[in-house]
Protein backbone atom coordinates (compact mmCIF):
# COMPACT_ATOMS: atom_id res chain seq x y z
CA UNK A 1 0.00 0.00 0.00
CA UNK A 2 3.28 2.35 -0.57
CA UNK A 3 1.01 4.54 -3.06
CA UNK A 4 -1.06 5.49 -0.56
CA UNK A 5 1.32 7.09 1.21
CA UNK A 6 3.10 8.73 -1.88
CA UNK A 7 -0.13 10.11 -2.55
CA UNK A 8 -0.73 11.67 0.81
CA UNK A 9 3.02 12.77 1.12
CA UNK A 10 2.36 14.79 -2.72
CA UNK A 11 -1.00 16.12 -1.09
CA UNK A 12 0.80 17.16 2.11
CA UNK A 13 3.28 19.24 -0.29
CA UNK A 14 0.23 20.55 -2.09
CA UNK A 15 -1.50 21.91 1.13
CA UNK A 16 2.12 23.16 2.45
CA UNK A 17 1.35 23.16 5.96
CA UNK A 18 -1.95 25.14 5.26
CA UNK A 19 -4.58 23.66 7.94
CA UNK A 20 -6.71 21.82 7.34
CA UNK A 21 -5.92 20.29 4.11
CA UNK A 22 -2.30 19.19 5.82
CA UNK A 23 -4.50 16.97 8.63
CA UNK A 24 -6.90 16.11 5.66
CA UNK A 25 -3.94 15.24 3.30
CA UNK A 26 -1.59 13.21 6.19
CA UNK A 27 -4.69 11.30 7.64
CA UNK A 28 -6.07 10.17 4.74
CA UNK A 29 -3.77 6.81 4.03
CA UNK A 30 -5.53 5.56 7.44
CA UNK A 31 -9.10 5.89 6.24
CA UNK A 32 -7.84 3.80 3.07
CA UNK A 33 -6.41 1.11 4.95
CA UNK A 34 -9.19 1.04 6.74
CA UNK A 35 -11.58 0.98 3.68
CA UNK A 36 -9.17 -1.91 2.89
CA UNK A 37 -10.24 -3.79 5.73
CA UNK A 38 -13.65 -3.08 5.23
CA UNK A 39 -13.70 -4.48 1.73
CA UNK A 40 -12.03 -7.32 2.98
CA UNK A 41 -14.58 -8.04 6.12
CA UNK A 42 -17.30 -7.41 3.25
CA UNK A 43 -15.95 -9.63 0.56
CA UNK A 44 -15.10 -12.78 2.57
CA UNK A 45 -18.28 -12.92 5.00
CA UNK A 46 -20.25 -12.30 2.26
CA UNK A 47 -18.55 -15.54 0.55
CA UNK A 48 -18.54 -17.42 3.61
CA UNK A 49 -21.74 -16.70 4.08
CA UNK A 50 -23.49 -17.44 0.75
CA UNK A 51 -21.42 -21.04 1.19
CA UNK A 52 -23.36 -21.75 4.41
CA UNK A 53 -26.60 -20.33 3.23
CA UNK A 54 -27.03 -23.01 0.90
CA UNK A 55 -27.07 -26.14 3.44
CA UNK A 56 -28.90 -24.02 5.68
CA UNK A 57 -31.90 -23.35 2.80
CA UNK A 58 -31.33 -26.53 1.45
CA UNK A 59 -32.76 -28.28 5.11
CA UNK A 60 -35.06 -25.53 5.46
CA UNK A 61 -37.04 -26.43 2.61
CA UNK A 62 -36.83 -30.38 3.83
CA UNK A 63 -40.14 -31.69 5.39
CA UNK A 64 -38.57 -33.61 7.85
CA UNK A 65 -38.65 -31.71 11.02
CA UNK A 66 -35.60 -32.97 12.26
CA UNK A 67 -33.99 -31.39 9.29
CA UNK A 68 -35.68 -28.04 8.75
CA UNK A 69 -36.05 -26.91 12.53
CA UNK A 70 -32.55 -25.81 13.29
CA UNK A 71 -32.30 -23.58 10.08
CA UNK A 72 -35.26 -22.16 11.66
CA UNK A 73 -34.34 -21.80 14.89
CA UNK A 74 -30.82 -20.53 13.03
CA UNK A 75 -32.68 -18.13 11.02
CA UNK A 76 -34.75 -16.44 13.39
CA UNK A 77 -32.27 -16.01 15.83
CA UNK A 78 -30.27 -14.10 13.81
CA UNK A 79 -32.59 -12.19 11.89
CA UNK A 80 -34.13 -11.37 14.93
CA UNK A 81 -31.48 -9.30 16.96
CA UNK A 82 -29.14 -6.77 16.37
CA UNK A 83 -25.80 -7.47 14.84
CA UNK A 84 -24.26 -5.25 17.70
CA UNK A 85 -25.14 -7.82 20.18
CA UNK A 86 -24.20 -10.69 17.78
CA UNK A 87 -20.89 -9.79 17.27
CA UNK A 88 -20.73 -8.76 21.20
CA UNK A 89 -21.58 -12.05 21.87
CA UNK A 90 -18.80 -13.88 20.17
CA UNK A 91 -16.16 -11.26 20.95
CA UNK A 92 -16.81 -10.40 24.57
CA UNK A 93 -19.13 -13.57 25.70
CA UNK A 94 -17.13 -16.54 24.73
CA UNK A 95 -13.67 -15.56 27.15
CA UNK A 96 -16.82 -16.47 29.62
CA UNK A 97 -15.91 -20.25 28.89
CA UNK A 98 -13.23 -21.33 30.57
CA UNK A 99 -13.11 -24.14 28.52
CA UNK A 100 -12.71 -22.20 25.40
CA UNK A 101 -10.07 -20.56 26.44
CA UNK A 102 -7.99 -23.72 27.43
CA UNK A 103 -8.36 -24.76 23.65
CA UNK A 104 -4.91 -22.91 22.85
CA UNK A 105 -4.05 -22.54 19.16
CA UNK A 106 -8.06 -22.18 18.32
CA UNK A 107 -8.55 -19.42 21.13
CA UNK A 108 -5.18 -17.71 20.77
CA UNK A 109 -5.29 -17.06 16.98
CA UNK A 110 -8.78 -17.42 15.90
CA UNK A 111 -11.48 -16.66 18.47
CA UNK A 112 -9.70 -14.00 20.59
CA UNK A 113 -8.81 -12.01 17.57
CA UNK A 114 -11.45 -9.06 17.01
CA UNK A 115 -10.70 -9.69 12.87
CA UNK A 116 -11.87 -13.60 13.00
CA UNK A 117 -14.78 -12.41 15.47
CA UNK A 118 -15.80 -9.99 13.33
CA UNK A 119 -15.67 -12.33 10.13
CA UNK A 120 -17.30 -14.98 11.89
CA UNK A 121 -20.16 -13.06 13.10
CA UNK A 122 -20.48 -11.25 10.08
CA UNK A 123 -20.56 -14.52 8.08
CA UNK A 124 -23.10 -16.25 10.25
CA UNK A 125 -25.45 -13.03 10.28
CA UNK A 126 -25.68 -12.95 6.58
CA UNK A 127 -26.22 -16.44 5.88
CA UNK A 128 -29.01 -16.38 7.98
CA UNK A 129 -30.48 -13.78 5.47
CA UNK A 130 -29.09 -15.51 2.46
CA UNK A 131 -30.46 -18.66 3.62
CA UNK A 132 -34.10 -17.17 3.52
CA UNK A 133 -33.30 -15.60 -0.09
CA UNK A 134 -32.46 -19.14 -0.86
CA UNK A 135 -35.27 -20.73 0.45
CA UNK A 136 -37.75 -18.44 -1.09
CA UNK A 137 -35.85 -18.65 -4.76
CA UNK A 138 -35.49 -22.42 -4.35
CA UNK A 139 -39.51 -22.48 -3.83
CA UNK A 140 -40.53 -20.59 -6.57
CA UNK A 141 -38.70 -22.39 -9.47
CA UNK A 142 -41.57 -22.66 -11.58
CA UNK A 143 -42.98 -26.23 -11.29
CA UNK A 144 -43.08 -26.68 -14.98
CA UNK A 145 -39.19 -26.62 -14.99
CA UNK A 146 -38.82 -29.35 -12.07
CA UNK A 147 -41.68 -31.78 -14.10
CA UNK A 148 -39.58 -31.40 -17.15
CA UNK A 149 -36.60 -32.60 -15.59
CA UNK A 150 -38.41 -35.64 -14.06
CA UNK A 151 -40.02 -35.85 -17.56
CA UNK A 152 -36.40 -35.91 -19.09
CA UNK A 153 -35.08 -38.35 -16.32
CA UNK A 154 -33.38 -36.91 -13.94
CA UNK A 155 -32.65 -37.85 -10.73
CA UNK A 156 -32.95 -35.81 -7.64
CA UNK A 157 -29.58 -34.97 -7.51
CA UNK A 158 -29.44 -33.66 -10.89
CA UNK A 159 -32.66 -31.91 -10.80
CA UNK A 160 -31.12 -29.94 -7.93
CA UNK A 161 -27.83 -29.58 -9.09
CA UNK A 162 -28.71 -28.87 -13.16
CA UNK A 163 -31.91 -27.22 -12.56
CA UNK A 164 -33.26 -25.79 -9.52
CA UNK A 165 -30.11 -24.53 -7.86
CA UNK A 166 -28.86 -22.52 -11.02
CA UNK A 167 -31.94 -21.01 -11.27
CA UNK A 168 -32.62 -20.34 -7.83
CA UNK A 169 -28.89 -19.06 -7.95
CA UNK A 170 -30.14 -16.66 -10.66
CA UNK A 171 -33.20 -15.14 -9.01
CA UNK A 172 -31.66 -14.64 -5.51
CA UNK A 173 -28.73 -12.63 -7.18
CA UNK A 174 -30.27 -9.37 -7.16
CA UNK A 175 -31.26 -9.35 -3.76
CA UNK A 176 -27.61 -10.95 -2.88
CA UNK A 177 -26.32 -8.13 -3.89
CA UNK A 178 -28.78 -5.65 -1.09
CA UNK A 179 -27.60 -8.13 1.01
CA UNK A 180 -23.92 -7.49 0.52
CA UNK A 181 -24.51 -3.74 0.60
CA UNK A 182 -26.34 -3.80 3.91
CA UNK A 183 -23.26 -6.15 5.18
CA UNK A 184 -21.12 -3.56 3.81
CA UNK A 185 -23.10 -1.10 6.35
CA UNK A 186 -23.32 -3.25 9.41
CA UNK A 187 -19.70 -3.90 8.75
CA UNK A 188 -18.95 -0.60 10.49
CA UNK A 189 -19.71 -2.52 13.73
CA UNK A 190 -16.28 -3.99 13.80
CA UNK A 191 -14.93 -0.83 14.87
CA UNK A 192 -16.93 -1.67 18.05
CA UNK A 193 -14.62 -4.44 18.99
CA UNK A 194 -11.54 -2.64 18.20
CA UNK A 195 -10.87 -3.24 14.55
CA UNK A 196 -9.42 -0.23 12.37
CA UNK A 197 -12.08 -0.58 9.94
CA UNK A 198 -13.33 2.22 7.84
CA UNK A 199 -15.20 3.52 10.93
CA UNK A 200 -12.67 2.08 13.44
CA UNK A 201 -9.75 4.57 11.49
CA UNK A 202 -12.19 7.48 11.53
CA UNK A 203 -12.75 7.24 14.71
CA UNK A 204 -8.61 6.79 15.70
CA UNK A 205 -8.26 9.90 13.70
CA UNK A 206 -10.68 11.80 14.66
CA UNK A 207 -9.46 10.97 18.61
CA UNK A 208 -6.02 12.92 16.95
CA UNK A 209 -7.48 15.73 15.11
CA UNK A 210 -11.34 16.68 16.66
CA UNK A 211 -12.58 17.27 13.27
CA UNK A 212 -15.53 14.90 13.42
CA UNK A 213 -17.52 16.43 11.05
CA UNK A 214 -14.90 16.52 7.90
CA UNK A 215 -13.94 12.76 8.62
CA UNK A 216 -17.28 11.72 9.16
CA UNK A 217 -18.33 12.81 6.13
CA UNK A 218 -15.03 12.11 4.66
CA UNK A 219 -15.78 7.97 5.82
CA UNK A 220 -19.56 8.64 4.37
CA UNK A 221 -18.11 9.13 0.97
CA UNK A 222 -15.81 6.08 0.78
CA UNK A 223 -18.84 4.23 1.45
CA UNK A 224 -20.59 5.29 -1.03
CA UNK A 225 -18.01 4.35 -3.25
CA UNK A 226 -17.52 1.14 -1.85
CA UNK A 227 -21.05 0.95 -2.55
CA UNK A 228 -21.04 2.14 -6.13
CA UNK A 229 -18.53 -0.50 -6.85
CA UNK A 230 -20.80 -3.24 -5.03
CA UNK A 231 -23.56 -2.52 -6.81
CA UNK A 232 -21.41 -2.04 -10.62
CA UNK A 233 -19.88 -5.86 -9.74
CA UNK A 234 -23.34 -7.20 -9.02
CA UNK A 235 -24.67 -5.30 -12.64
CA UNK A 236 -22.02 -7.49 -14.01
CA UNK A 237 -22.61 -11.10 -12.57
CA UNK A 238 -26.45 -10.25 -13.21
CA UNK A 239 -25.53 -9.28 -16.91
CA UNK A 240 -23.82 -12.76 -16.89
CA UNK A 241 -26.45 -15.56 -14.61
CA UNK A 242 -28.93 -13.43 -16.13
CA UNK A 243 -28.46 -13.61 -19.53
CA UNK A 244 -31.70 -15.61 -20.53
CA UNK A 245 -33.70 -12.51 -19.61
CA UNK A 246 -32.24 -10.21 -22.29
CA UNK A 247 -33.62 -11.88 -24.66
CA UNK A 248 -35.62 -10.44 -27.51
CA UNK A 249 -37.31 -10.89 -30.19
CA UNK A 250 -35.96 -10.38 -34.06
CA UNK A 251 -37.05 -7.55 -35.28
CA UNK A 252 -39.95 -8.80 -37.03
CA UNK A 253 -39.86 -6.26 -39.56
CA UNK A 254 -36.71 -7.35 -41.75
CA UNK A 255 -38.14 -10.74 -41.49
CA UNK A 256 -39.56 -12.66 -44.76
CA UNK A 257 -43.39 -11.73 -44.65
CA UNK A 258 -44.75 -14.86 -45.20
CA UNK A 259 -42.90 -15.82 -41.25
CA UNK A 260 -43.88 -12.78 -39.85
CA UNK A 261 -45.86 -14.03 -36.67
CA UNK A 262 -48.34 -11.59 -35.78
CA UNK A 263 -48.38 -11.54 -31.81
CA UNK A 264 -44.57 -10.59 -32.40
CA UNK A 265 -45.16 -7.65 -33.61
CA UNK A 266 -46.02 -5.54 -30.22
CA UNK A 267 -43.23 -7.06 -28.46
CA UNK A 268 -40.19 -6.37 -30.92
CA UNK A 269 -37.67 -4.34 -29.67
CA UNK B 1 -30.66 -17.26 33.58
CA UNK B 2 -29.33 -15.99 36.72
CA UNK B 3 -28.95 -11.95 35.97
CA UNK B 4 -27.07 -11.36 39.93
CA UNK B 5 -29.89 -8.27 40.34
CA UNK B 6 -29.20 -7.15 37.05
CA UNK B 7 -32.43 -7.97 35.42
CA UNK B 8 -34.39 -4.59 36.23
CA UNK B 9 -31.37 -2.62 34.54
CA UNK B 10 -32.50 -4.76 31.56
CA UNK B 11 -36.03 -3.91 31.75
CA UNK B 12 -35.16 -0.39 32.19
CA UNK B 13 -33.45 -0.63 29.18
CA UNK B 14 -36.21 -2.25 27.02
CA UNK B 15 -38.27 1.01 28.13
CA UNK B 16 -35.78 3.52 26.99
CA UNK B 17 -35.40 1.05 23.51
CA UNK B 18 -39.26 0.93 23.63
CA UNK B 19 -39.49 4.88 23.57
CA UNK B 20 -36.23 5.59 20.81
CA UNK B 21 -37.73 2.82 18.56
CA UNK B 22 -41.25 4.77 18.40
CA UNK B 23 -40.47 8.05 18.53
CA UNK B 24 -37.82 7.70 15.36
CA UNK B 25 -40.79 5.34 13.79
CA UNK B 26 -42.88 8.28 13.72
CA UNK B 27 -40.51 10.78 12.56
CA UNK B 28 -39.16 8.29 10.33
CA UNK B 29 -42.83 8.01 9.08
CA UNK B 30 -43.37 11.48 8.37
CA UNK B 31 -39.84 12.03 6.44
CA UNK B 32 -40.99 8.46 3.90
CA UNK B 33 -43.69 10.20 3.72
CA UNK B 34 -42.62 13.45 2.65
CA UNK B 35 -40.01 11.62 0.60
CA UNK B 36 -42.53 10.30 -1.34
CA UNK B 37 -44.05 12.98 -2.52
CA UNK B 38 -41.25 14.40 -3.42
CA UNK B 39 -40.20 12.36 -5.49
CA UNK B 40 -43.70 11.97 -7.64
CA UNK B 41 -43.55 15.86 -7.16
CA UNK B 42 -43.68 17.16 -10.72
CA UNK B 43 -40.84 20.11 -9.54
CA UNK B 44 -37.87 18.82 -10.42
CA UNK B 45 -35.60 20.18 -7.63
CA UNK B 46 -38.11 18.33 -5.32
CA UNK B 47 -37.68 14.98 -6.95
CA UNK B 48 -33.67 15.60 -7.43
CA UNK B 49 -33.57 16.36 -3.40
CA UNK B 50 -35.64 13.14 -2.77
CA UNK B 51 -33.43 11.07 -4.27
CA UNK B 52 -30.24 12.61 -3.51
CA UNK B 53 -32.17 11.29 -0.09
CA UNK B 54 -32.81 7.74 -0.63
CA UNK B 55 -29.50 7.10 -2.89
CA UNK B 56 -26.99 8.79 -0.10
CA UNK B 57 -29.08 7.67 2.93
CA UNK B 58 -29.37 3.87 2.14
CA UNK B 59 -25.73 3.49 1.38
CA UNK B 60 -24.22 5.09 4.46
CA UNK B 61 -24.30 3.15 7.34
CA UNK B 62 -26.38 3.35 10.43
CA UNK B 63 -23.66 3.79 12.93
CA UNK B 64 -21.38 6.45 10.90
CA UNK B 65 -24.97 8.43 10.85
CA UNK B 66 -25.37 8.20 14.54
CA UNK B 67 -21.76 9.43 15.26
CA UNK B 68 -21.74 11.81 12.57
CA UNK B 69 -25.32 13.23 14.22
CA UNK B 70 -23.85 13.14 17.99
CA UNK B 71 -20.71 14.65 17.70
CA UNK B 72 -20.77 16.49 14.66
CA UNK B 73 -23.78 18.57 15.04
CA UNK B 74 -22.13 20.04 18.37
CA UNK B 75 -18.79 20.81 16.57
CA UNK B 76 -21.33 22.35 13.27
CA UNK B 77 -23.24 24.73 16.00
CA UNK B 78 -20.00 25.61 17.68
CA UNK B 79 -18.48 27.07 14.36
CA UNK B 80 -21.89 28.29 13.19
CA UNK B 81 -22.77 30.06 16.50
CA UNK B 82 -19.76 29.96 18.32
CA UNK B 83 -21.21 28.17 21.22
CA UNK B 84 -20.89 24.83 22.54
CA UNK B 85 -24.27 22.34 22.56
CA UNK B 86 -23.84 19.07 23.98
CA UNK B 87 -27.24 17.06 22.17
CA UNK B 88 -28.38 14.22 24.17
CA UNK B 89 -27.79 10.79 23.01
CA UNK B 90 -31.37 10.32 22.73
CA UNK B 91 -31.77 13.06 19.94
CA UNK B 92 -28.95 11.98 18.33
CA UNK B 93 -30.30 8.77 18.47
CA UNK B 94 -33.52 9.53 17.36
CA UNK B 95 -32.38 12.21 14.19
CA UNK B 96 -30.31 9.22 13.09
CA UNK B 97 -32.68 6.22 13.00
CA UNK B 98 -35.27 8.36 11.79
CA UNK B 99 -33.66 9.44 9.15
CA UNK B 100 -32.45 6.23 8.16
CA UNK B 101 -35.85 4.80 8.62
CA UNK B 102 -36.85 7.89 6.26
CA UNK B 103 -35.13 6.94 3.57
CA UNK B 104 -36.37 3.35 3.06
CA UNK B 105 -39.92 4.52 4.05
CA UNK B 106 -40.08 6.72 1.35
CA UNK B 107 -38.91 3.92 -1.63
CA UNK B 108 -42.97 1.80 0.20
CA UNK B 109 -44.58 5.06 0.04
CA UNK B 110 -42.94 5.60 -3.46
CA UNK B 111 -44.37 2.19 -4.74
CA UNK B 112 -47.45 2.01 -2.75
CA UNK B 113 -48.58 5.30 -4.07
CA UNK B 114 -47.80 3.76 -7.74
CA UNK B 115 -50.08 0.86 -6.98
CA UNK B 116 -52.56 3.64 -6.04
CA UNK B 117 -55.86 3.26 -8.75
CA UNK B 118 -54.98 6.41 -10.91
CA UNK B 119 -59.11 6.21 -11.15
CA UNK B 120 -59.37 7.10 -7.55
CA UNK B 121 -57.72 10.30 -7.30
CA UNK B 122 -59.67 11.27 -10.74
CA UNK B 123 -62.85 10.20 -8.96
CA UNK B 124 -61.95 12.57 -5.75
CA UNK B 125 -61.19 15.35 -8.32
CA UNK B 126 -64.19 14.50 -10.06
CA UNK B 127 -66.49 15.08 -6.90
CA UNK B 128 -64.42 18.48 -6.00
CA UNK B 129 -62.22 17.42 -3.58
CA UNK B 130 -59.32 19.84 -2.85
CA UNK B 131 -55.47 18.33 -3.17
CA UNK B 132 -55.48 18.36 0.65
CA UNK B 133 -58.52 16.55 0.89
CA UNK B 134 -57.67 14.13 -1.70
CA UNK B 135 -54.71 13.05 -0.13
CA UNK B 136 -56.04 12.97 3.29
CA UNK B 137 -59.32 11.02 2.50
CA UNK B 138 -58.82 8.97 -0.39
CA UNK B 139 -55.22 8.30 -0.87
CA UNK B 140 -53.67 7.95 3.07
CA UNK B 141 -55.99 5.53 3.68
CA UNK B 142 -55.47 2.90 1.42
CA UNK B 143 -51.85 3.83 0.57
CA UNK B 144 -51.71 2.38 4.82
CA UNK B 145 -52.89 -0.75 3.70
CA UNK B 146 -50.74 -1.26 0.89
CA UNK B 147 -47.65 0.17 2.69
CA UNK B 148 -48.05 -1.63 5.74
CA UNK B 149 -46.50 -4.76 5.24
CA UNK B 150 -42.82 -2.92 3.93
CA UNK B 151 -43.45 -0.76 6.66
CA UNK B 152 -43.63 -3.33 9.39
CA UNK B 153 -40.24 -4.87 8.04
CA UNK B 154 -38.54 -1.76 8.32
CA UNK B 155 -39.89 -1.00 11.95
CA UNK B 156 -38.59 -4.36 12.79
CA UNK B 157 -34.91 -3.15 11.63
CA UNK B 158 -35.50 -0.13 13.55
CA UNK B 159 -36.18 -1.67 16.48
CA UNK B 160 -32.67 -3.91 15.63
CA UNK B 161 -31.02 -0.36 14.84
CA UNK B 162 -31.88 0.86 18.13
CA UNK B 163 -28.74 -1.16 19.57
CA UNK B 164 -26.53 0.84 17.94
CA UNK B 165 -27.55 3.89 19.88
CA UNK B 166 -25.98 2.45 23.16
CA UNK B 167 -22.54 2.94 21.23
CA UNK B 168 -23.09 6.53 21.83
CA UNK B 169 -24.22 5.81 25.90
CA UNK B 170 -27.81 5.86 25.69
CA UNK B 171 -28.56 3.33 28.10
CA UNK B 172 -30.74 0.91 26.27
CA UNK B 173 -30.97 -2.69 26.42
CA UNK B 174 -27.60 -3.11 25.10
CA UNK B 175 -25.63 -0.13 27.21
CA UNK B 176 -27.53 -2.04 30.39
CA UNK B 177 -26.31 -5.40 29.27
CA UNK B 178 -22.57 -4.26 28.47
CA UNK B 179 -22.74 -2.42 32.20
CA UNK B 180 -24.02 -5.50 33.87
CA UNK B 181 -21.60 -7.83 32.03
CA UNK B 182 -18.48 -5.23 33.41
CA UNK B 183 -19.71 -5.70 36.78
CA UNK B 184 -20.15 -9.58 36.67
CA UNK B 185 -17.69 -10.96 34.45
CA UNK B 186 -20.54 -12.68 32.82
CA UNK B 187 -20.93 -11.37 29.20
CA UNK B 188 -21.76 -14.25 27.38
CA UNK B 189 -25.18 -14.51 30.05
CA UNK B 190 -25.76 -10.55 29.49
CA UNK B 191 -25.68 -10.48 25.74
CA UNK B 192 -27.58 -13.54 25.71
CA UNK B 193 -30.19 -12.55 27.86
CA UNK B 194 -30.39 -8.84 25.85
CA UNK B 195 -30.73 -10.97 22.55
CA UNK B 196 -33.69 -12.73 24.52
CA UNK B 197 -35.11 -9.50 24.94
CA UNK B 198 -34.84 -8.24 21.48
CA UNK B 199 -36.28 -11.44 20.64
CA UNK B 200 -39.29 -11.16 22.42
CA UNK B 201 -39.66 -7.65 20.96
CA UNK B 202 -39.55 -8.29 17.45
CA UNK B 203 -42.25 -11.58 18.06
CA UNK B 204 -44.07 -9.27 19.90
CA UNK B 205 -44.64 -6.47 17.28
CA UNK B 206 -44.44 -9.34 14.32
CA UNK B 207 -48.16 -10.86 15.60
CA UNK B 208 -49.36 -6.85 16.25
CA UNK B 209 -48.11 -6.13 12.70
CA UNK B 210 -50.33 -9.47 11.20
CA UNK B 211 -52.89 -8.23 12.92
CA UNK B 212 -52.78 -4.56 11.92
CA UNK B 213 -52.35 -5.70 7.88
CA UNK B 214 -55.39 -7.98 8.71
CA UNK B 215 -57.17 -5.55 10.02
CA UNK B 216 -55.99 -2.85 7.42
CA UNK B 217 -56.81 -5.15 4.63
CA UNK B 218 -60.55 -6.40 6.09
CA UNK B 219 -62.57 -3.92 3.53
CA UNK B 220 -60.58 -5.43 0.69
CA UNK B 221 -60.66 -9.14 1.82
CA UNK B 222 -64.44 -8.36 2.07
CA UNK B 223 -64.14 -7.29 -1.58
CA UNK B 224 -62.60 -9.57 -3.26
CA UNK B 225 -64.14 -12.90 -1.57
Amino acid sequence: MDWIYALSDWLQALAAGNEPWNSYARYLPQLLEGAWLTLKLVVLSGIVGILLALPLALMRTSKNPWLWSFPYAYIFFFRGTPLLVQIYLVYYGLSQFESLRSLGWLWDEVLSQPYWCAIITFSLHTAAYIAELFRGAIQSVPRGEIEAAMAVGLSRRQQYQKIILPRAFGMILPAYGNEVILMLKGSALASTITLLDLMGATRNVISRTYMNLEFFLMAGVIYLLIAALFIGCFRLLENYFNAHQKATHLPTGKLDVQVQDEHLKDTAR
Amino acid sequence: MDLHGFGHLLLAGTWVTLKLAFVSLVFGLLLGLLGALAKRSSFFPLRWVGNLYTTLMRGLPELLLVLLIYFGTSQLLELTFGVYVEISAFAAGVAALSIAFGAYATEVFRAALQELPKGQVEAAQALGLSPWQTFWHVMLPQLWRLALPGLGNLFLVLLKDTALVSVIGLEDIMRQAYVASGYTKLPFTFYLAAAGIYLTLTIVFMQLLGWLEKRAGRGHLEASR
